[in-house]
């Protein structure tokens, strides 16, 4: 199916949409939002992409294998666990570490964000995973 | 520029034993997790993968029996995930029941593995067979570690998820039929489950098991009898359906015969086990409110089990349809340990589950090399193995009559353990229903060894030249491992039922549970 209106959309909704992802993803760590849902917004432009211009094309455009972000998720959560454990805690034990960025202040930074980029890179190639499976199935 | 230094940790662990014991409990899920994932990575390269597979899986048994050894030394143990307090977070608890059937799934999943690496086609390997095995496992041991009744449901999904794809993965035409039936079934299941999980939980207010033992044991039970007995029955139909009792077992015949014959190996030796370990697990902490109704049940549905059963087997001619239909009888067998109810009982419920997944995954291990040779299942159509493979004839032997009940393999141990528990506490009829079983047990085995072995080849051109010459030591390495497993506790069948024994009697006293999960003063 080509649809000019779709594929000019999909052009000016992909960043928007990609930007979104990482402000929900980021929001998650206090408020509703997260990983999960930053991934499935994350995964809405490939979607769209494959649409617009085909399986072929949203694969080129993601550049990675789908695959291969669910493995790559999937170890991060698996890593973000395990540094709790090595510091003689019970697995998945919160870890905090801290950012010093000149002229900004500090960021804590802890295991809970690893873990939830491991879900949000997991939930992005499980989706497209199936998504483009449907798409190149017809 | 950007700096990252970590806040001071104490890296040097305060508590040895307690760190140990964290790592423990975790590592049957870590390992299969981290193989499965690099698995999934490394999928381009199928040699990579199936290296990456077989050392996950001998990991996985090894740590598996650290883990044996510890609670056996050291008594229950109790790990509490991201360090949030029971009943808040989420517990991992190992008893000597879970830790035994944690072996069994390294056990099994050793064995199955290097099985696969010979019988699993190159087109299912690289469309992920070994990642999904592992994913499978990690549910499997998940179920079996998990303190917390959601974080079951949760190990359940995963467990299931994978074993869908199994299933499927493949897309022969008999493959989905059985595929539709058996995920139906078991999303069935899984809706019953969560829908009994929230009405405990708007009546208990936890799902942390020890917890929910705990505040049964109370007063709040008593202010709802009826609930309790309905949440029980929803709890028993939710397990029953994954354990495949009578009458709920349906899907499993009409399913198990149709993947390839590593992962109706897998299944038969762990799916069910894990909906017999949940049944026994909760119908021994939590719903003890009205013993005399919901284990005379269990007891009632276990003698049914096991005679329909051995019934649906004597029709079969298919031979891994009419071994899927003894993977039925022999649950019954496990639910009447828990149906008596006494320690020895579940000693012996213990002792049987663990010898059966034995047996059960290396009778379909022996089935699928009479596939590999012949390319059919059909018992009529085979014949002639005793001639041509007489090894094979003989680990056969060894798994059937174990299965029978015959001595001195692990079966004839089990199965007396029932039966003298039973015969304690008065219980003839069950007792006698198991008998005979056993006899009907045995006359199918024999069936099987006078159809496939022992008549002579049938008449087929083309297909029988030259069998006794293929070498077959990589298919048959695995189930002569099961075989070893099983003679050795048959043997040592003193030992191994102290052991299990212990077991039954930590399942008898719930306080030991609560106490290792809650602390002392809950």
């Amino acid at each position: 199916m080509t649809s000019l209106i779709l594929r000019t959309t999909t052009r000016y909704l992909t960043p928007l949409l990609l930007i979104f992802s990482v402000f929900l993803f980021l929001r998650g760590h206090n408020q509703p939002g997260g990983g999960f849902a930053g991934g499935l917004v994350a995964a809405a432009p490939f979607a769209l992409f494959s649409i617009a211009f085909g399986a072929a094309e949203a694969r080129r455009v993601l550049q990675v294998e789908p695959r291969w972000l669910i493995g790559v998720g999937l170890l991060a959560a698996l890593a973000s666990g395990v540094i709790g454990l090595l510091g003689g805690y019970p697995f998945l034990t919160g870890t905090w570490g801290y950012l010093k960025l000149p002229g900004f202040g500090v960021l804590d930074i802890g295991t809970p964000l690893f873990f939830d980029l491991g879900v949000y890179l997991a939930v992005i190639g499980v989706t497209l995973s199936i998504i483009f499976a449907l798409e190149e199935a017809e | 520029m950007t700096s990252i230094r970590c806040r001071a940790q104490t890296f040097e662990a305060e508590h040895p034993e307690e760190f140990l014991m964290n790592v423990l409990l975790i590592l049957p899920i870590l390992i299969p997790m981290l193989t499965a994932v690099l698995a999934l990575l490394l999928q381009k390269s199928r040699s990579t993968q199936r290296a990456v597979s077989s050392i996950g899986a001998w990991t996985l048994f090894a740590a598996a029996a650290w883990l044996v050894v510890d609670v056996w030394r050291n008594g229950i143990q109790a790990a509490q995930m991201g360090n949030w307090p029971a009943p808040y977070g989420i517990t991992l608890v190992a008893d000597l029941f879970s830790a035994v059937m944690v072996l069994l799934a390294g056990i099994i999943a050793a064995a199955v593995g290097m099985y696969s690496l010979v019988s699993v086609d190159a087109q299912r390997e690289e469309f992920g067979y070994h990642s999904l095995y592992h994913f499978l496992l990690m549910g499997v041991c998940g179920a079996f570690l998990t303190g917390d009744l959601f974080n079951l449901y949760v190990w359940f999904e995963v467990m299931l998820m994978a074993s869908f794809v199994l299933m499927a993965l493949g897309g022969e035409r008999g493959q989905m039929e059985g595929a539709i039936k058996y995920v139906t079934l078991n999303l069935i299941s899984s809706a019953l489950f969560l829908s009994a999980l929230g009405l405990l939980y708007a009546i208990a207010g936890t799902l942390n098991m020890a917890d929910l033992a705990y505040k049964f044991s109370d007063v709040s039970a008593s202010q709802h009898p009826g609930l309790m007995t309905t949440l029980a029955i929803l709890f028993m139909l939710a397990f029953g359906i994954k354990a495949a009792v009578f009458p709920l077992f349906f899907w499993l015949p009409a399913s198990y015969h149709t993947p390839p014959v590593a992962v109706s190996a897998l299944f038969a030796g762990l799916l069910t086990k894990v909906g017999v370990y949940a049944l026994i697990r909760v119908f021994t902490l939590i719903f003890l409110q009205d013993v005399g109704y919901t284990h005379s049940l269990i007891l009632v549905i276990a003698g049914l089990t096991m005679v329909s059963g051995v019934l649906g087997a004597v029709a079969q001619y298919d031979f891994r349809r009419l071994l899927s239909f003894h993977i039925i009888s022999q649950i019954g067998y496990a639910l009447m340990g828990l149906g008596i109810f006494t320690a020895s009982a579940l000693g012996g419920a213990v002792f049987f589950i663990f010898h059966v997944s034995i047996a059960k995954a290396s009778l379909f291990l022996v089935s699928g090399v009479a596939q590999r040779l012949y390319r059919t299942c059909d018992l009529k159509r085979l014949g002639g193995l005793y001639q041509t493979q007489p090894m094979l004839a003989a680990l056969f032997l060894v798994s059937a009559m174990s299965l029978a009940g015959i001595p001195p393999f692990s079966g004839f141990f089990a199965k007396l353990g029932l039966v003298k528990a039973g015969l304690d506490t008065g219980q003839h009829v069950i007792v006698a229903v198991a008998l005979g079983v056993s006899l009907l047990t045995l006359f199918s085995m024999l069936k099987i060894w006078g159809e496939a072995f022992w008549k002579p080849i049938p008449d087929q051109s083309g297909t029988t030249g030259g069998l006794s010459g293929v070498r077959l030591s990589n298919w048959l390495f695995p189930i002569a491992i099961l075989s070893a497993i099983s003679v050795v506790l048959g043997l040592g069948a003193g030992p191994a039922f102290n052991f299990a024994l212990q077991a039954g009697e930590q399942l008898m006293d719930p306080s030991l549970y609560i106490q290792a999960v809650l602390g002392g003063a809950p």
